[in-house]
């Protein structure tokens, strides 16, 4: 089998968890990520979804090196991205790259377009002057922007030109993967389709990865080859997105389908409307980490633990529900 | 007119005046809620939509921004003519609201039971034990867990899908005849989202109350509206039953929207786009504010904006694609 381009092992991310400012007394931990394993190929697309607090950014800061795992790794090609001596940590930010959902503070308001975009390219020594003009050229107009828009500031630009902007940065390395934290959620409805169907053309020409974090289900059906879905720090189903969408298995991912809004007034969902909110990550369930939801809980649940298991190819699913095929 | 009108709305124009200018964030709106309907007011941020519910309410940031025009009509007395003693009486017991961020709603220094117990008061005067009896009830109504205790809970010890359920419960508290729901479910979760909106649909069934529901969501019009309302730059630019608008959009802002949405049933494709961005306030078209986005636009368009042309049992869309040839 070949190497993917990011595989992450039995990573785990547990947080301190303390109360009070001074005396900081520590509370225990948030198993914030806990034992998740998944692989995103090349050029490829990777959904990641679930609620917010299931540990969805603790994950991207784990891969984008913001964050240091409690146990577990990251690789890129098949070598650990945690521990990396200086120059290997530089390769690897120009190789792994981010946008983030905020785009009214991910830009640097005082610096001008062309500075935020070159950014990477100078601290890299990537190439002569007008090498690197040239370069923020051809990036403005691949994002759908201007070439003059070089000259201003953030500002100047509204959340969806922002994005495209925060995307020129991101590319202006030639990564082999981008996380995407929920790129579109803060923009416009109209807004929304023109930033995803940017995305997609940039996939086909540069043949990067994403790593596509969303709550929108209809988004990751639209943008994503795999998808996985997080609960409570682990992931709980895994599968080809197309094989996820026709055949939904586990209970968590039941309820997040079934919460889906219709499309149209005569389309009304088969609901199954959860019980009570999400527990606390600090002290997460026994067992099964949905059994104190879950419609179909039964006595092994709160025993034990199911492991994500195949239950078709490529499909694999962490319920009691689903023995081995 | 139909007596089962509760609000009727009429050509409302509210408008900020700012030192760079006036923005007519509202610019002739009217449309019309009758008793036990739902209307979704849909739209990008920015449209209008919350300066709409807070016209409504007269809850407009003082100094800055003034309706100049219009009538809002509620059970027939129009209210933008009463006095503000009047209007604090109103709000609350006819007209309710819940918005997006519980945050705003809810005090954070009193508890939840305080909070409750002074609407109803306000409204339903009597003695101590009735009022809290009342707020006790109200809490149950919105499915809290041992709302006895809740009582003495405050805001901070709540999640925020409790807390949107406290602001639900003060809202309703006093059956109001009109509840204005702006966003309440966007800062949610999904899974919080759909009990939230399970909820609503019931209270609202039970008391028959009607609800003005704005969002910028088509699903949660398709879920919860039997009409609705699409609001483009200051204007409502579509209205009319929610299953004739899903089913035949005739704005091409509608139909560009509707179109741009992904679906749960599609493949991975293009979608649909509507190109360039909203207009800016202070430098609107002249014609039609769709016009410089359109992909219908004639010479008309960016000359006259189009007048409201009906297209069949209460449908009515504003552009001249609609016209009927003479
Ligand atoms: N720096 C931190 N310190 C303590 N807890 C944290 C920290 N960052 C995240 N958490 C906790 O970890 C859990 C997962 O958070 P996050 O990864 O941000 O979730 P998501 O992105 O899916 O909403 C949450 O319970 C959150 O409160
Ligand atoms: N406090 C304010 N000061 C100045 N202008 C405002 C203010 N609030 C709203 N506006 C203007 O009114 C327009 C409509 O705002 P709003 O009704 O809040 O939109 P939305 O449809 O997102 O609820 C905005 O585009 C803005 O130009
Ligand atoms: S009036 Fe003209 S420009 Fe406006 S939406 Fe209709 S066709 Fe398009
Ligand atoms: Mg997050
Ligand atoms: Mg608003």
């Amino acid at each position: 089998m070949t190497e993917p381009l990011l595989r992450v092992e039995n990573l785990r991310k547990y947080f301190a968890h303390t109360k009070g400012i001074l005396a900081a007394k520590n509370m225990g931990q948030v198993k914030a990520v806990d034992d998740i394993n998944f692989t995103i190929a090349t050029g490829e697309t990777l959904g990641l979804v679930g609620e917010s607090g299931c540990g969805k950014t603790t994950t991207s800061k784990l891969i984008l090196h913001l964050e240091n795992p409690t146990s577990g790794k990251v690789l890129l090609q098949g070598k650990p991205i945690h521990g990396m001596e200086r120059e290997a940590l530089r390769d690897y930010r120009a190789d792994v790259q981010a946008v983030f959902q905020d785009p009214w503070s991910s830009l640097n308001p005082r610096m001008t377009i062309g500075k935020i975009i070159s950014e990477s390219l100078t601290v890299t020594k990537w190439g002569k002057r007008a090498e690197i003009e040239e370069r923020v050229r051809d990036l403005l107009i691949e994002v759908g922007l201007r070439p003059e828009h070089a000259q201003q500031y953030p500002h100047e630009f509204s959340g969806g030109q922002r994005q495209r902007i925060a995307l020129a940065s991101a590319l202006a390395s030639k990564p082999k993967l981008i996380v995407l934290d929920e790129p579109v959620s803060a923009l416009d409805v109209s807004i929304r389709a023109q930033i995803l169907n940017l995305l997609k053309d940039i996939q086909e020409r540069e043949n990067v990865a994403y790593l596509l974090i969303a709550h929108n289900l209809a988004t990751v059906r639209h943008m994503a080859h795999q998808t996985a879905v997080m609960y409570l720090g682990q992931i709980v189903e895994y599968a080809p997105t197309k094989s996820l969408f026709d055949d939904v298995q586990h209970p968590y991912t039941k309820a997040l389908f079934s919460a889906v809004l219709p499309d149209h007034p005569d389309l009304q969902n088969d609901e199954i409307v959860l019980a009570g909110e999400v527990p606390s990550p600090l002290d997460p369930p026994s067992g099964c980490r949905f059994h104190t939801r879950c419609p179909f809980v039964m006595p092994e649940c709160s025993q034990e633990e199911p492991p994500l298991r195949e239950t078709k190819p490529g499909h694999l699913v962490a319920c009691h529900l689903y023995p081995t095929a | 007119m139909s007596d089962d009108i509760v609000l009727d709305v009429h050509d409302l124009h509210t408008h900020f005046f700012l030192r760079r200018g006036v923005v007519k964030a509202v610019d002739g709106v009217s449309f019309s809620l009758r008793r036990g309907e739902v209307l979704g007011l849909v739209g990008e941020s920015g449209c209008g939509k919350s300066v709409t519910a807070l016209s409504l309410l007269r809850l407009l940031p003082k100094g800055a921004a003034r309706t100049v025009q219009g009538e809002i009509e509620l059970e027939g007395e129009d209210i933008l003519k009463t006095s503000d003693r009047e209007m604090r009486q109103i709000r609350g017991r006819k007209i309710a609201m819940i918005l997006q961020d519980p945050q705003t709603s809810l005090n954070p220094v009193f508890s939840i039971g305080n909070q409750l117990r002074e609407t109803i008061a306000k409204h339903f005067p009597g003695p101590g034990g009735t009022v809290t009896q009342r707020a006790i009830e109200a809490l149950r109504n919105v499915r809290l867990a041992a709302p006895e205790q809740r009582m003495d809970q405050y805001p901070h010890q709540l999640s925020g899908g409790m807390k949107q359920r406290v602001v639900g419960a003060i809202a309703i508290s006093c059956e109001p005849l009109v509840m204005i729901a702006d966003e309440p479910t966007t800062a949610l979760d999904v899974t919080i989202q759909l009990q939230y909106l399970n909820l609503l649909k019931e209270l609202q069934e039970a008391s028959n109350m009607a609800i003005l529901f704005i969002t910028h969501d088509f699903g949660v019009v398709a879920k919860m509206c039997d009409h609705v309302a699409v609001m483009y730059a200051g204007r409502i630019v579509e209205r009319g039953p929610v299953r004739q608008v899903f089913d035949n959009p005739t704005h091409p802002y509608t139909q560009a929207l509707i179109a741009s949405v992904p679906k749960m049933g599609d493949q991975r494709g293009r979608l649909h786009t509507i190109e360039g961005q909203p207009p800016e306030f202070s430098d609107l078209p002249v014609g039609c504010r769709f016009a410089p986005r359109c992909a219908f636009v004639e010479d008309k368009c960016l000359s006259t904006y189009p007048t409201d042309f009906s297209v069949g049992n209460g449908h009515t869309s504003a552009c001249w694609k609609l016209e009927k040839p003479e």
